[in-house]
């Protein structure tokens, strides 16, 4: 039986590498889902069913452990399907501290296991203590860290910079450390220890996500998924249990580099992102805030607007978060179905990080029925946007600063954006004046070929729509 | 150190690289979906907290492992479910 069981780990690996193979490419990833999803079942049945401990026993308390799983079934699935769409990066964030609280809670009962066993005293070997902590450390910051992340997407947490933190943030490092150190040396013990430990690594994971911006939460989430890969991994070495070692080292190794390249397209260092927001941040925000923007603004009506839209030749829409919040992507279709009718080419562009998460708006524009051949993605529109008469840019604004390429101080400097400022006329639809999500003014309002059409996103454009009709 | 662990180690190196491979060359529209997989593919801790809760005997541990259970199948049912209604966006396309 033990066999079996390790035929099915077996099998089940290999469906988590096809399946995140599967995943990376559009035609084939929903069935990647599945097949890894598909594994998962099949390793918790066969853990229920067939897992027996060193002695020969099988598993206790079966009725608890269906329970537990009900549960969490039932709340995830909800969760799951309840979540509207723009939400979707928190949600991911949610998910992964949760995974993240259960490897940590494994290791807490793991070591109270073994402080029974041995009489309150220190039992189990360095390699054992080594993972237990490991799992502990990784699995609290992960969870701690991830739900701060869930609440500063959710904008229920803003960013705070307190003078100091730095400091306070290494001394809290130092203690997660030395206290590890003591623990897997042996000196110091029992589940005092642990929960000290604990604490002291969940006070870090939210003193390290705390000061980074809210624009960088996916760079971060996508780091602490990695994390909950490593902690994961811990656990499969602490039971020498394969599918948990690989499933976890797997993502851990994949977290890691999918960080690394969302980091690339936003042309800056994970180290900038990670502590960016310690160093400089003030430096940088006043610096960049302050200088080059000033002039008037041009406010247009919608009906001025549709004229301009209806009778050129090329629109290319840019949508950002704002499109999004407004729920404006079923109307933003429905505009660039009048456009066309007129015989108006209409395009998207699409910055790689438009929305709150790399692709977050390509999910969102399907969601509307978009057709995939008209979203064009940045290095291929941006040589387009000279010959382009009109860009509507819905509730975007970091990824169209031209402050990125021309302002050194600004802190997105380097960031590549849409060049929508060359085409001959740009239509900004806002709620209102305020600045970006990164926290800067950008010029590209005060332009000469620069008009402002106020208001929320989804009445501002079914008003275009109705307007664009009547022509 | 022993073979077994030696074998782990071997084990675990070659995962890392097999992870680098997986995700080099996806393209960038695919990062939330694949990040929300993964993310998923991770709750496979669940099973470590079904071990730990089939053990348990003292009521301290059985809370705890209990919760440990609940939270991990969060994680693998919202991730999947989660994954599975984004990559159906992508799916209308065709």
């Amino acid at each position: 039986m033990e066999s079996l069981l390790a035929i099915i780990y077996l099998v089940a690996s290999v469906t988590f590498i096809v399946g995140m193979k599967m995943l990376g490419s559009p035609a084939t990833a929903r069935r990647g889902n599945l097949v890894a999803a598909a594994g998962m079942g099949l390793a918790i049945l066969g853990t229920i069913t067939l897992y027996t401990n060193s002695n020969g026993e099988h598993l206790h308390n079966i009725p608890w452990i269906i329970g537990g799983l009900a549960i969490g079934t039932v709340i995830g699935w909800m969760m799951a399907i309840k979540v509207k769409m723009t939400s979707m990066p928190q949600m991911v964030s949610f998910f992964n501290g949760m995974g993240g609280a259960c490897a940590a809670l494994i290791s807490l009962i793991e070591e109270s296991h073994h402080s029974a066993m041995a009489g309150g005293a220190h039992a189990a070997d360095v390699g054992t203590s080594l993972t237990i902590m490991a799992g502990l450390v990784i699995g609290s910051v992960s969870f701690s860290g991830s739900i701060i992340a869930f609440g500063k997407l959710a904008e229920r947490i803003g960013d705070i910079d307190v003078k100091g933190q730095q400091f306070v943030n290494i001394l809290v490092l130092a203690g997660v450390v030395v206290v590890s150190t003591m623990y897997v040396m042996g000196t110091m013990t029992g589940m005092q220890t642990l929960v000290i430990l604990a604490v002291l690594s969940l006070a870090y994971g939210v003193l390290f996500v705390m000061p980074i911006g809210g624009a960088d939460m996916p760079v971060v989430i996508s780091l602490l998924n990695s994390f909950t890969g490593v902690a994961a991994a811990c656990g499969g070495f602490l039971y020498g249990n394969m599918v948990m070692l690989i499933g976890g080292i797997l993502v851990g190794s994949a977290g890691t580099i999918l960080t690394v390249v969302m980091c690339k397209s936003m042309n800056r260092s994970l180290t900038n992102v990670l502590f960016g927001g310690l160093m400089s941040k003030k430096a940088g925000a006043s610096a960049g805030g302050g200088s080059a923007v000033q002039g008037t603004i041009r406010e247009v009506t919608a009906a001025d607007a549709a004229v301009l839209m209806a009778y050129a030749k090329q629109v290319v829409i840019v949508p950002g978060y704002g499109l999004a919040v407004a729920q404006a992507q079923h109307v933003c279709h429905q505009l660039e179905h009048e456009l066309e009718s007129k015989g108006v080419t209409v395009k998207y562009a699409v910055h790689p990080v438009a929305g709150r998460m790399p692709g977050h708006m390509n999910v969102l524009l399907a969601e509307a029925d978009v057709s995939y051949d008209k979203l064009v993605e940045m290095d291929e529109i941006n040589p387009e946007f000279p010959t382009t008469d009109v860009v509507l840019v819905v509730g975007a604004n970091d990824v169209v600063n031209p402050a990125a390429k021309t302002d050194p101080t600004s802190p997105i400097y380097g960031m590549p954006i849409l060049d929508v400022e060359l085409a001959t006329h740009v239509i900004v639809m806002k709620r209102s004046m305020k600045a970006g999500y990164a926290g800067i003014e950008n010029e590209l309002f005060f332009r000469p070929n620069t008009a402002m059409l106020f208001g929320d996103a989804k009445a501002s454009l079914t008003a275009l729509a109705a307007q664009v009709k009547a022509l | 150190m022993s073979t077994e662990t030696l074998q782990l180690l071997y084990l675990i190196i070659m995962m890392i690289f097999l992870g680098v491979e997986l995700i080099m060359h996806v393209p960038s529209v695919l990062h939330t979906p694949l990040m929300s997989g993964a993310n998923a593919i991770h709750g496979v801790v669940i099973i470590g907290s079904i071990i730990v809760m089939g053990q348990a005997t003292e009521t301290l541990p059985m809370i705890l492992g209990f919760i440990a259970v609940i939270l991990g199948t969060l994680n693998v049912v919202g991730g999947f479910v989660v994954t599975n209604r984004m990559l159906e966006m992508f799916k209308k396309r065709q």
